[in-house]
């Protein structure tokens, strides 16, 4: 394919992940010229079932190709596991991702206004509550309104709900016991063959690689895109942007062929909570010597992500893991407490403990000594982990570090990043709830995953925040940059906090809402 | 329990290779299917049967189209032979499964990472994960060791919640 540049299109995306391929749907659905320029490579459907044998395997790594030329990065702080959080190429991270796909709560959009702490969002709930439910339409939600504690919804999901799990019918005994109510985790994952794309058939691979393609992927979405007229160009990194005065005028790329340059009227940076902010600080000129949409100095600053919490064990009894690689229950029951001001969601999970095929890989053994090994390791896990929020702090932060560059010469980023006290709460509040779960079922706890043990969700949030005020955030409600006419961010990197709760959906709803305005306003230049 | 041609069919699925296993039949002249079957008879649990046909359907359909897979693993097995005949004075499908497994051991097989390219134990093991790997992603192999559904297999989603 050529990757060389079209005429000056009406649209440029940088990136292919979930958010740039919404946003160049709706554009190229009415009709707008548009061009998607990503990183990495698109990947052949027909190896799916290969990735994910390698993922089966053990010390295979990631079935999801990684370039550390290409996307080296440094940390600070509290060690970032970057290459794990991210997948570069047409699809973006929803490649490997999981496909939970939860709205955030009302409570998340003012936590300023509620309880005194971060910033409230300059929307609310209601204002995204019809985009939530086109959200769920384009990645095709499996779920079942059956929570009594809100958020509310005007329409049922677009899939029935994958129903509860044989361990989660054995947690809801001990989250009774506890006093805590659950809920149906919607799925972005098909419960029924949904707009030509299968089922589940129960690979139970879901994180990283469905073979079935019932797991959403922003493939789909790029193939609608392209279906619509849209130009998606992989192996394409930008590497800078250009501006005139408050204008971005193009952008800069290389190709494995050469260097080009994409001129646009509109542009749309969705390159993830990382790359996003890099591109803005490498793209700094005389005019912004901070980097471009800087002039608050927030740019790369208030990163934050979900950390994880949990704590298993082992039951006598039988608990099904790994038929299916995804949750199908959850608790809110404590996400909107104030000791401390921290949301928690609770998740059950139904992929507890090892695989039988990971432990007769690893074990070195064989015959009746491995089967036996195998047996023992397998049954009778059940575990309950969680999403803790952090809140946004300006000393968590990406930014460019001028000690290590990439293959093309530019500072790779450099996440710096920490846990404070509150979060750490927050965990340590998890892991009680989560010990009392399985204590009241009689299970022995075998392992946690406590505040020292913790690691991130791979959720990259806040590092172009979006509010009202210019002089502290980055974009404004529309996710348009204060600083400049035409330039746009889709992408978790625009949510002002993050609240507990898996952030695609919201993306989604947001990239939905640009896309549509965007396309609005491109017909309006073109009249 | 017996493993079956739907078995192995399931394991090739879960490997990426279930367009080829169609036309299992011919084409396998060229495999040493006795020796692998000897194999998987030492590799797989005592309460599994019906190797030859799990081990002939999978190994077919895992290197058809892969001539360079298919001599590797021929010639693993040949050199496998090789030692078993001047240690044991005869070849793997005619060893008692107890010789064919002190085998295994004294070739170091037991401590040996996979390996394509790799010793005789480091492309031994890599002859004997893939025979496990078909193994315990296959419905049969599944159940020996309390899951009708292993990772790997697409046994569909109604197992997950089922059960008491
Ligand atoms: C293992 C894992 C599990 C996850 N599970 C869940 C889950 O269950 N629920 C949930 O809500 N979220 C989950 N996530 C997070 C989810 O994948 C992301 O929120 C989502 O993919 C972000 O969408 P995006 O489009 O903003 O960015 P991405 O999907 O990361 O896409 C960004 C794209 O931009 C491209 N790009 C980067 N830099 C440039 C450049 N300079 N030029 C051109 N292109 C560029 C990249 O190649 C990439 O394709 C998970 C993530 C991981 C890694
Ligand atoms: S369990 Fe996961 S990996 Fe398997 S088909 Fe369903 S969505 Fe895909």
């Amino acid at each position: 394919m050529s990757r060389a540049p079209s005429g000056r299109a009406d649209l440029l995306v940088v990136g292919a992940g979930p958010a740039g391929s919404l946003v160049a749907r709706e554009a190229a659905a009415a009709g707008h010229d548009v061009v998607v320029l990503d990183a990495g490579p698109r990947f052949d459907d027909e190896d799916r079932t290969e990735r994910m044998a390698a993922h089966l395997r053990p010390d295979e790594g990631s079935p999801w190709p990684r370039d550390p030329e290409r996307d080296g990065y440094t940390t600070g702080g509290r060690p970032y596991p970057l290459a794990a959080s991210r997948v570069k190429g047409v699809g973006g991270s929803t490649l490997a991702w999981h496909g939970m796909a939860p709205r955030l709560r009302e409570r998340d959009f003012e936590l300023r206004s509620r309880h005194g702490v971060a910033v409230d969002w300059p929307l609310s709930y209601a204002d995204l509550r019809p985009w939530y439910a086109r959200a769920e339409r384009a990645l095709g939600v499996a779920g079942a309104a059956d929570g009594a504690e809100g958020p509310p919804r005007e329409e049922p999901y677009p899939m029935p709900a994958f129903p509860p799990s044989a361990s989660d019918r054995i947690l809801a005994e001990g989250a009774e016991a506890v006093g805590l109510s659950t809920r149906t985790a919607p799925n972005a994952r098909n419960s029924e063959s949904y707009d030509g794309d299968a089922a589940c058939v129960g690979y139970g691979t879901c994180r990283p690689v469905c073979p079935s393609g019932a797991k959403y992927t922003a493939e789909r979405t790029v193939a609608a895109a392209e279906a619509a007229g849209a130009r998606v160009v992989d192996r394409a990194p930008v590497r800078r942007l250009r501006v005139d005065g408050d204008r971005v005028t193009g952008a800069r790329y290389t190709t494995p062929a050469g260097e080009h340059v994409q001129e646009a009227r509109e542009v749309v940076l969705a390159a993830g909570g990382v790359e996003t902010p890099r591109l803005l600080l490498l793209s700094a000129t005389g005019d912004h010597p901070d980097g471009l949409a800087n002039s608050s100095g927030a740019v790369g600053r208030y990163f934050h992500d979900h950390l994880f919490a949990g704590v298993g064990g082992r039951v006598d009894r039988e608990t099904r893991q790994h038929h299916v690689g995804f949750h199908t229950t959850e608790s809110h029951a404590v996400y909107d407490e104030a000791d401390p001001v921290v949301g928690i969601k609770l998740e059950f999970l139904n992929d507890a403990g090892p695989t039988p095929v990971g432990v007769a890989l690893s074990d070195g053994s064989w015959g009746d000594e491995l089967a036996d090994r195998v047996r023992e390791a397998y049954g009778g896990h059940l575990a309950v982990g969680a999403l803790v929020e952090q809140l946004p702090d300006p000393s968590n932060r990406v930014r460019l570090d001028p000690e290590t560059v990439d293959d093309a010469g530019d500072p790779v980023p450099r996440v710096e990043w920490s846990l404070d006290s509150r979060t750490r709460r927050g965990i340590e509040r998890a892991n009680e709830l989560q010990r009392r779960v399985l204590e009241a079922v009689d299970a022995d706890p075998t392992w946690t995953v406590d505040a020292e043990t913790t690691g991130p969700a791979a959720h990259q949030m806040g590092t172009t925040r979006m509010g009202a005020d210019p002089a502290e955030s980055v974009v404004d409600p529309d996710c348009r940059a204060h600083d400049l006419q035409n330039l746009w961010v889709a992408g978790s990197s625009v949510f002002p906090t993050g609240g507990a709760m898996n952030p695609t959906l919201t993306i989604a709803a947001l990239a939905l809402r640009l896309g549509s305005r965007l396309a609005d306003r491109l017909s309006g230049e073109r009249d | 329990m017996k493993l079956s041609r739907r078995d192995a069919l399931a394991a090739l699925a879960g490997v990426g290779s279930a367009s080829l296993a169609g036309c299992s039949g011919d084409g396998s002249a060229s495999l040493p299917v006795d020796s692998l079957v000897a194999l998987a008879e030492t590799l797989y649990p005592s309460a599994a049967s019906g190797h030859r046909e799990f081990v002939e359907t999978y190994v077919d359909g895992r290197t058809r189209g892969r001539p360079a897979e298919r001599e590797a693993l021929a010639e693993t097995v040949a050199d496998l032979n090789g030692v078993a005949r001047e240690w044991y004075d005869s070849r793997l499908p005619e060893l008692s499964r107890a010789d064919r497994d002190s085998l295994l051991h004294e070739v170091g097989v037991e401590t040996a990472a996979p390996r394509r390219d790799g010793t005789l134990a480091e492309r031994v093991r890599r002859v004997v994960d893939d025979l496990l790997y078909a193994f315990y992603t296959s419905p049969t192999g599944g159940e020996l060791v309390g899951t009708s559904n292993p990772p790997g297999y697409p046994g569909g989603t109604a197992s997950y919640h089922e059960g008491r």
